[in-house]
C-alpha cells in the first residue's frame, strides 16, 4: 500500500465519499426530495448551499438524492450485466462449439449498433422505469463483458486442472464456480469500475436526454437538463450536477488505471 | 494481389452482413413490448379509436415478418416511411438534417485526428517527461467526462462569460460556410476534446509498443536522433493500429453527436431522433436508429480495409 500513488488516493477518497453520501444522503439533506422551498435559481446562501433549481427546490438536497438514485441504478445495472456476461462468456468458454459460435455470433450483431441508439430505439416504445432501465443498459452493457470474461475463461478452460474436473465427472455448473471463476477474476474485477463508469454516464446521458430516470424523482443528468437554461444567464447551476457525475467518473478511472498498470507490473516482473 | 481483393471481398460481404442482422435488430427492437405497441404510444387513456387508427398506420394488423420486410423493402428504394407525429415523409425530415450532422461531425473529425495524432507523437517521443504526464492526466479526465459536461462548460466559459461564441448553434441553408464554422464552434470543441483525449492515448501506445522493437534499438544504436527515430522509424508501421483507433473513434462521433447536438440545441439527426423517442414516433425513430448503425457499422468497415491495406502482413494471413 505504500507504493499506491497519490492519483490513486485521490480515487478511493473520492469514491468513499460518494459510497456515504450515497448510502446517507436522505438523512443528510436539508429538505425534502422535491420539496419547493424557495424562489426559482437563487443564489448560494447559509440556507440553500448551492443555491435553488428552476422550480425553486433546494440543490443540495437534489444532489443528495440524486445520489442515491443515480448510483444504485447504476449499480445495479452493473451488477445485472456482470452477472449475465460472465454466465454466457464462461458457458461459452467452457462448452465450446456451437453454442460458442451462436452466442458470440448474437453478441457481435448487437455490438455492432452503437449502444446509445439501441437504447433509444427501445425506449421509443418501452417506459423510462427504474426496472427498464436497469435492464436496457445491463443487457447493452453484458456484450462487453461476455467478450471479456469469454476470452479470459477459454484460456482457463484448457489447463489441466479443468480437464481434470471434467474427467471426475464434475458438472458444467461445478466447473465453471469451482474452477473458471477464481482464476478469471482479477482483470474482471478491473473491467467492473470501468463497466460502472460506463453504465454511470450512460444512464446520466439518457436523464439528460429526458429518457432516464423520470421526475419528480432527482437525478444528476436530469437536474443537468432542468437547469441547462440557467447557463444563459451566467449562472453555474448545471455544472453542478454536471461535475458531480464527471468527479466520479474520474475517482474510479483514476483508481482502475492503477490498479492495471500494477497487474502489469506484476505481470513484467514474473 | 488476388488475397488481398478476396480479404476485402470477405470484409465487405461481412459488413452487408451485418447491416442486415442490424435492421432486423433495430425492428425487433420496437417490437420486444409484451403488449401492443399502438398502446404503449398513445398511453393509457387513448381511446379505442385512437388505437386502431394507429394500427391501421403501422400495419399492425400484419405479422412482424410481413411489416419487417415491408420496412426494408421500403427502405432500399429510399422509402423511409411517414412520421406518426406530422405524417411527413421521412426522408424529407432527416435529408437536411442528416446534412447538418455529418457537417458537424466531418468538421470536428478534420480538427481531431491531426491534433490526436499529434499529440500521441509528443507523448512518445518525451515519454515519461512532465509533458507527456500532464497529457496523460488532462486526456484520462476528458475521457471520463459526460460529454454535457464538457459542452457546458465550454458554453459557460466561452459563450457567457468571454462572449466569443454562440452558446446555441443554429444553422441554415442561407448562412456562409463561415458563418456555419462560427456557429458550430463550440459543439465540434466539445467533440474534438472528448474524441482525441482517446485517439492520442491509443495513437502513444501504438508508438511505444512499435518502439520496443529491436529494429528501433538498433537505429538508435546507429546514433539517430529520437525524433528522426519516432517520425520514420516507428510511425509508419504504428500506422495500421493507429488507423484503427482514428476511425473507431469517428464511429464513436455517431454516439457523442446524439448528445452535444442536444447541449447545443443543433439541428441534426441526433435531436431528431431524440424528439422522435420522446413523441414515441417510432417510424422516425427507426429510421434514425438505422441510420446511425450503417454509419458505424461502414466505419468499422472503413477501420478494417484500412488496416489490411496499410499493413503488408495481414495480406498474406496464410503464408
Amino acid at each position: 500500500m505504500r507504493n499506491t500513488p497519490l492519483s490513486a488516493w485521490f480515487g478511493f477518497t473520492i469514491i468513499a465519499i460518494y459510497a456515504f453520501l450515497a448510502i446517507f444522503g436522505p438523512w443528510i439533506a436539508p429538505y425534502g426530495e422535491s420539496a419547493i422551498v424557495g424562489d426559482v435559481w437563487l443564489p448560494m446562501s447559509s440556507e440553500h448551499w448551492l443555491g435553488t433549481d428552476n422550480l425553486g427546490r433546494d440543490i443540495l438536497t437534489r444532489l443528495l438524492y440524486g445520489a442515491q438514485n443515480t448510483i444504485a441504478v447504476a449499480l445495479a445495472a452493473t451488477l445485472l450485466s456482470f452477472a449475465l456476461g460472465m454466465s454466457l462468456g464462461f458457458l461459452a468458454a467452457v462448452v465450446g462449439g456451437f453454442t460458442d459460435q451462436a452466442i458470440s455470433r448474437s453478441v457481435d450483431v448487437v455490438m455492432s449498433i452503437p449502444t446509445l441508439i439501441f437504447a433509444l430505439v427501445v425506449l421509443s416504445v418501452l417506459p423510462s422505469s427504474t426496472l427498464v432501465l436497469i435492464l436496457v443498459i445491463a443487457v447493452l452493457d453484458s456484450t462487453r463483458v461476455f467478450r471479456l470474461s469469454r476470452a479470459v475463461a477459454v484460456d482457463v478452460a484448457v489447463m489441466d486442472f479443468v480437464e481434470v474436473a471434467r474427467l471426475r465427472g464434475e458438472g458444467l455448473g461445478w466447473v465453471i464456480r469451482r474452477e473458471v471463476l477464481p482464476n478469471t477474476l482479477p482483470p474482471l474485477i478491473a473491467e467492473f469500475g470501468l463497466r460502472f463508469c460506463f453504465a454511470f454516464l450512460f444512464l446520466s446521458a439518457l436523464s439528460f436526454l429526458g429518457l432516464g430516470i423520470q421526475p419528480p424523482a432527482a437525478d444528476w443528468g436530469g437536474m443537468v437538463r432542468d437547469n441547462a437554461n440557467a447557463v444563459s444567464f451566467g449562472l453555474t447551476i448545471p455544472l453542478i450536477p454536471a461535475g458531480a457525475i464527471a468527479l466520479l467518473t474520474v475517482a474510479v478511472n483514476l483508481v482502475v488505471d492503477w490498479q492495471l498498470n500494477r497487474a502489469s507490473l506484476l505481470r513484467g516482473r514474473a | 494481389m488476388n488475397a488481398v481483393l478476396r480479404l476485402l471481398a470477405q470484409r465487405i460481404a461481412l459488413g452487408a452482413g451485418s447491416l442486415l442482422a442490424v435492421s432486423v435488430l433495430i425492428f425487433l427492437g420496437t417490437e420486444i413490448l409484451p403488449g401492443d405497441v399502438a398502446q404503449a404510444i398513445l398511453g393509457q387513456a387513448a381511446t379505442p379509436e385512437a388505437v386502431a387508427a394507429i394500427r391501421e398506420t403501422l400495419d399492425l394488423n400484419q405479422p412482424a415478418y410481413i411489416r419487417y420486410f415491408d420496412w426494408l423493402g421500403g427502405i432500399l428504394q429510399g422509402d423511409l416511411g411517414t412520421s406518426l407525429a406530422n405524417r411527413r415523409p421521412i426522408g424529407e425530415m432527416i435529408g437536411e438534417r442528416l446534412q447538418n450532422t455529418l457537417f458537424l461531425a466531418a468538421v470536428s473529425a478534420a480538427i481531431a485526428v491531426p491534433l490526436a495524432v499529434f499529440l500521441g507523437l509528443i507523448a512518445a517521443r518525451f515519454r515519461n517527461s512532465w509533458l507527456d504526464k500532464s497529457i496523460s492526466i488532462a486526456t484520462l479526465s476528458t475521457i471520463s467526462m459526460p460529454e454535457f459536461f464538457v459542452g457546458y462548460v465550454l458554453i459557460f466559459i466561452f459563450a457567457v462569460t468571454l462572449r466569443w461564441a454562440p452558446s446555441l448553434a443554429s444553422v441554415y441553408d442561407s448562412m456562409s460556410l463561415g458563418e456555419k464554422l462560427y456557429a458550430i464552434a463550440l459543439p465540434c470543441a466539445t467533440l474534438t476534446l472528448v474524441v482525441v483525449a482517446h485517439m492520442m492515448r491509443l495513437t502513444r501506445a501504438a508508438i511505444i509498443n512499435v518502439m520496443s522493437s529491436p529494429y528501433i534499438e538498433m537505429a538508435e544504436l546507429k546514433g539517430v536522433t529520437r525524433s528522426r527515430i519516432t517520425l520514420y522509424h516507428a510511425f509508419p508501421n504504428a500506422l495500421s493500429p493507429i488507423i484503427n483507433v482514428v476511425v473507431l473513434n469517428l464511429a464513436y462521433l455517431v454516439v457523442g453527436v446524439v448528445l452535444v447536438e442536444v447541449v447545443f440545441v443543433y439541428p441534426g439527426m441526433g435531436q431528431l431522433m431524440v424528439d422522435a423517442v420522446a413523441k414515441r414516433d417510432v417510424p422516425v425513430v427507426q429510421a434514425c436508429g438505422l441510420i446511425f448503425a450503417a454509419a458505424y457499422i461502414l466505419l468499422n468497415m472503413t477501420a478494417d480495409i484500412l488496416s489490411i491495406l496499410s499493413n503488408p502482413k495481414l495480406r498474406h494471413p496464410r503464408s
